[in-house]
């Protein structure tokens, strides 16, 4: 009686055993997708967008939910590897699915607003949103290099379609045409690096590349170092590092404002989750042979992006270039390699995510129809007619600065902190030298704000003989903010009057009239300001989640 | 160290910053015009009386920190929340709490003074923070934090050029601060590395054993970011700008108050950690010290405009104070820590006299001004004591500081102080100059006309007046408190080097300054052999 079940048994494919808790966040947030095209496809009306928002926020809050109950079956039990050692269950892992939950969430609230302004229906823009997060959130917990890639292919193809979702306007499809190019290039070296590692090592799954690596001595390691470093081109093209940061300024600018901030959170976040989890779990042994190539890459982030940011008028540009700034000090964390060195890098990724988001929430609020307003010019007054939306503005640009008493300020500590541990000064001091150049352009950005409107698009004239004084007068002072000066105008520079005692220039005569804040929006850019502000006086809570989102193996 | 029930000190901190939040919440529409201004000075008198509480009950003999208060803020950062008074920082405490509301009152904002007022106070509390704190990255949090409100003090209240003048002096000071953070962080875990311990706590990282490299790399980063605030030459490009741009009350808050956080820094990080280093590079700082009592004041001489005249004399004298320092004797940092007090309250009533002058007639240019004291007798006169006081002149605060200064670096780098003497010199002249230009001669139909100074007015530079005549005729008091926290640094830089200052130096200067005959035991002639044996009671304190 026995005999033929057992047969029928043997005959069937045998399955690794599926915890679903593990993957529960990343199958929620695909449900959702699914879910919103399958009832849109059903329903015979286009879907409102109040749907679309509503399930979009709903799976991100459900994501959420499901990750903090990880979190605490991590906590309980420890650290675990599942289905047949693919993916990787500990603190790290969640911590990644609780970062890209929320900014699934913030997304969708900015988003809803969006919608409705550019006149936009159907759910795409949040299902693509939300497929993009899961694969974020797989990139978080990926334990082998294929599910790397998988994580990796879902989060960007989604986001190549997010580029080009503003169909009214060309730089869109043209950010999104060169972000799918250099993207699939990208893509083609990662995979040909684990080719190669997989050659070098005889495995993709992380830890049996850590266990051969620890336990054989390879003399010639050209292969292996060669995939390594086709890795680190892929990671670093994901992350916007410099020399792979060329696409981004384009693709941040061209794409429809709430997915730059999407993009500029989310994609980091998975990309350095992934990158941290393949360095430190897979290659610790052989550090000193990446750390200086993520040396070079930080320095060269850090300078560059702050130093391009400063010649910026077009403020997502701008943000572009502030974004690989941020990469680099995140590198920073990276480049120290120790378990410090994760958490400040985790710590920075969470902290930056929330600024992110917010500020370029600001960013597609101040835009007004069509999406366009992102000229310096546009900013010009923003204090005076809707002073709270500007004062929010104005925290969130300095929590990216690192103003102290804001979580920005303890990011950079953090990552200055876990660099001076691990001997690296000379890196700490370049990155706190580039946060010195780019507090010009956040800066320069928040008088903007709080000077009188000008018509719009007259930076260059307003600022035109000002700045020629200006750059006159520092060249005699300090070359560095002269040339910064001369190569940015000065945007609230008034003509100087002959009497010293100039009070307000008159408003001039032009259309000045307040941006719609729309609700979801507002309590999106509200509880970004919260969190920073709040985590910035009362850091425990956040240092020590970060802290304690370990990774299975270091 | 001892820890009192009630934490003044905290207080001290958060009172400024709750009146800014208060300030900040109540909505402008509902309330009079002059209402947020009177909350801003509520809060201001009341941070004042718990200073002034804190120096009653300032224990004058002893030389540590008084009245500690500490609490864990960032458990796994390493992070305290630990403040702390001493001789050294008292004064300048009870320099800013006086400071403040004089100017909230001496020059009101012309436009949303909600803003104005909630800015000042934050600024208040960063300050207090600031020389209250001895954790490193607590103070380097509030010396960091004193950028954002002076930085919209300057850019949202200013005159023409103030959105350039305060990102400059964002940016600049910003860029120096930059090297003070990773050479906080280098400095706690070299501690770490020595003693398995990561605190960021002044009195436990004083103990860190550096090595001479890593001591000078390590004094040059946290100087790079105090010479920058103070500002030092060549550092000090940003000044005249900011100073000159800034509302009246951003220029007496920035010279007055924020100038000594550069200063102060120097003081009581670099000399603290950093002895063996300090020792090393002193000449180096002395120098620049010259130069920018020299630079100061050759340019000062030049100047047309009676603002950026104050800014460049504010180089000079933060050269003097940068002279005592860095002579490391306790007659001449006793003088540093005296002149960054009496320079304090000189040029806020400087800057205060030129904002009403500016306000009457519109202009403070030299060339539109003339005769002012046939109209305004009074205002002429407390410049004329106030512009005394900045030269040097005797039975004024600046003649004791400066006198210490001198003297306390003569007997160790005697050429240094000469040269700085021309400085005093040239202080006299472009300060008369100016003031002969200004008030005297024959006023033309605009000038005659100028109001004196009103009542209210009076009420307000009043107790700036008062306290530059009492400290020059009775500096003894303050002396008297800073002394004991010198000696205990000037005996930790001793101990550290190895080196002895020559005995002349220790001579109580509460003698030298008043003729009370307070002297102490040994004191030879100066040129002689550094003293063998120095008193014990200077040299207790630390281990």
């Amino acid at each position: 009686m026995t005999s033929p079940l057992l047969a029928v048994a043997a005959a069937t494919i045998h399955t690794p055993h599926i915890d679903y808790l593990s993957i529960l966040p990343v199958l929620i947030m695909m449900g959702g997708a699914v879910l919103l095209v399958v009832v849109s496809s059903l329903v015979r009306k286009v879907l409102g967008i109040s749907i679309s928002t509503l399930v979009a926020s709903a799976t991100s809050v459900a994501a959420l939910v499901a990750a903090v109950v990880q979190w605490y079956h991590v906590s309980a039990h420890g650290p675990s590897v599942t289905i047949a050692g693919a993916v990787a269950f500990d603190g790290f892992a969640v911590f990644v699915q609780i970062a890209v939950s929320m900014a699934m969430l913030l997304t969708a609230l900015v988003a809803d607003g969006y919608l409705r302004r550019e006149g936009a229906d159907g759910p795409e823009l949040h299902v693509l949103a939300l497929l993009s997060a899961s694969g974020a959130m797989l990139m978080g917990e990926a334990n082998d290099l294929i599910v790397v890639f998988l994580g990796l292919e879902i989060l960007s193809i989604a986001l190549y379609v997010l580029a080009a979702s503003n169909h009214k306007r060309a730089e869109s499809g043209e950010a999104a045409l060169k972000y799918l190019i250099l993207g699939g290039f990208s893509s083609a070296i990662f995979v040909y690096g684990i080719a190669l590692v997989y050659g070098a090592t005889g495995s993709t799954n992380l830890p049996e590349i850590a266990d051969y690596l620890a336990r054989n001595f390879v003399a010639s390691n050209g292969v292996l170092l060669a995939g390594l470093a086709l890795l680190l081109v892929g990671f670093g093209f994901k992350v916007a590092a410099v020399p792979f940061h060329m696409w981004s300024p384009d693709v941040y600018q061209g794409s429809p404002s709430p997915i730059t901030g999407f993009m500029a959170a989310v994609a980091k976040v998975g990309a350095f989750a992934a990158l941290l989890r393949v360095f430190m779990s897979s290659f610790g042994t052989l550090r000193t042979d990446w750390q200086p190539a993520i040396w070079g890459l930080a320095v060269l982030s850090l300078v560059v992006g702050a130093v391009l940011a400063l010649s910026q008028t077009d403020v997502k540009r701008m943000m572009a270039y502030s974004s690989i700034n941020h990469a680099g000090f995140i590198l920073l964390g990276v480049q120290a390699a120790t378990v410090q060195g994760v958490s400040a890098s985790l710590y920075y990724v969470f902290t930056y995510l929330f600024a992110v988001v917010g500020t370029f929430a600001v960013i597609t609020v101040v835009a007004r129809d069509g999406d366009t307003g992102h000229q310096l010019a546009d900013y010009r007054g923003l204090a005076r007619r809707q002073p709270v939306l500007a004062l929010a503005f104005v925290v969130l640009l300095l929590a990216q600065l690192g103003a102290p008493f804001t979580t920005g300020f303890l990011a950079k500590f953090e990552v200055v902190a876990a660099a001076a541990d691990a001997h690296s000064y000379a890196l700490a001091a370049v990155a706190m030298a580039s946060a010195a150049i780019a507090a010009f352009f956040y800066l320069r950005l928040a008088v903007a704000m709080f000077s009188p409107p000008g018509p719009v698009g007259d930076v260059a004239l307003a600022g035109a003989s000002p700045s020629g004084q200006s750059a006159a007068d520092g060249a005699a002072t300090g070359a560095g903010v002269a040339l910064a000066f001369a190569a940015a105008g000065d945007p609230f520079a008034e003509p100087a009057s002959l009497a010293v005692l100039t009070e307000e220039a008159p408003e001039p005569d032009v259309a000045t009239r307040r941006v719609a804040v729309p609700p979801l929006t507002a309590a999106a850019i509200a509880l970004c300001v919260a969190f920073t502000i709040v985590f910035g006086i009362v850091p425990a809570p956040i240092v020590d989640f970060a802290h304690q989102a370990t990774l299975l193996l270091h | 160290m001892h820890t009192t029930p009630f934490p003044f000190l905290t207080f001290l901190v958060l009172a400024p910053a709750v009146g800014a939040a208060v300030v900040a919440l109540v909505p402008a529409r509902r309330v009079p015009s002059w209402f947020h201004e009177a909350l801003g000075v509520l809060a201001t008198a009341v941070t004042l009386a718990v200073a002034v509480t804190v120096a009653v009950r300032f224990k004058t003999g002893d030389g540590g920190y008084q009245m500690t208060s500490n609490h864990v803020w960032a458990k796994s950062l390493g992070i305290h929340w630990s403040l702390g008074i001493d001789g050294i920082s008292l004064f300048l405490v009870l320099m800013a709490a006086v400071l403040f509301p004089i100017a909230i009152l001496g020059a009101r904002a012309k436009r949303n003074p909600r803003a104005f007022v909630s800015w000042v106070l934050l600024l208040e509390a960063a300050c207090l923070g600031s020389f209250l704190s001895l954790d490193l990255v607590l103070f380097f949090l509030f010396f960091e934090l004193t950028l954002v409100p002076t930085y919209f003090i300057i850019g949202g209240w200013g005159y023409a050029r103030r959105g350039f003048a305060a990102i400059k002096f964002f940016v600049y000071t910003f860029a120096g601060s930059a090297f003070l953070l990773v050479g906080i962080v280098s400095v706690a875990f070299i501690h770490r590395s020595q003693t398995g311990v990561l605190t960021f706590e002044l009195p436990a990282l004083v103990h860190t054993h550096l090595s001479g490299t890593e001591g000078v790399l390590l004094f040059l980063a946290f100087t790079a970011a105090f010479a920058v605030k103070a500002p030092v030459f060549p550092f000090h490009t940003w000044s005249p700008d900011a100073y000159a741009e800034a509302p009246t009350t951003g220029s007496i808050l920035l010279a007055g108050v924020m100038a000594k956080l550069g200063t102060y820094g120097i003081i009581r990080f670099d000399l603290n950690l950093f002895p063996e280093a300090s020792h090393t590079l002193a000449p180096i700082l002395l120098t620049l010290g010259v130069i920018g009592i020299l630079y100061g004041a050759v340019v000062a001489c030049a100047q047309r405009d009676l603002k950026r005249l104050v800014a460049y004399s504010s180089l000079a004298h933060l050269g003097f104070i940068v002279l005592g320092t860095f002579a490391l004797t306790t007659q001449g940092l006793s003088g540093g820590v005296l002149q960054m007090l009496n320079h304090g309250l000189v040029i806020a009533a400087l800057f205060l006299l030129i904002g009403w002058i500016a306000e009457r007639r519109g202009s403070w240019k030299v060339s539109h001004l003339r005769g002012l004291q046939l109209s305004a007798p009074v205002m002429a006169g407390i410049f004329t004591l106030v512009m005394l006081a900045s030269i040097g002149v005797p039975g004024l605060n600046g003649f004791v500081g400066e006198f210490l200064v001198l003297s306390g670096t003569f007997i160790v780098h005697r050429w240094w102080a000469i040269a700085a003497l021309a400085g005093v010199i040239l202080a006299a002249l472009y300060l008369l100059w100016a003031y002969q230009q200004v008030f005297h001669g024959t006023p033309d139909e605009e000038n005659r006309t100028t109001r004196d100074l009103g009542w209210s007015e009076r009420l307000v530079i009043a107790p700036l007046v008062i306290l530059i005549v009492f400290l020059g005729i009775y500096p003894k008091p303050v002396l008297d408190r800073i002394t004991p926290s010198v000696d205990r640094l000037v005996a930790h830089v001793e101990q550290v080097t190895h080196t002895q200052q020559p005995g002349v130096a220790t001579t109580r200067y509460a003698s030298v300054a008043t003729g009370t005959s307070h002297a102490a035991a040994t004191a030879p002639p100066h040129g002689a052999p550094p003293a063998t044996a120095r008193t014990t009671s200077s040299v207790g304190g630390r281990p």
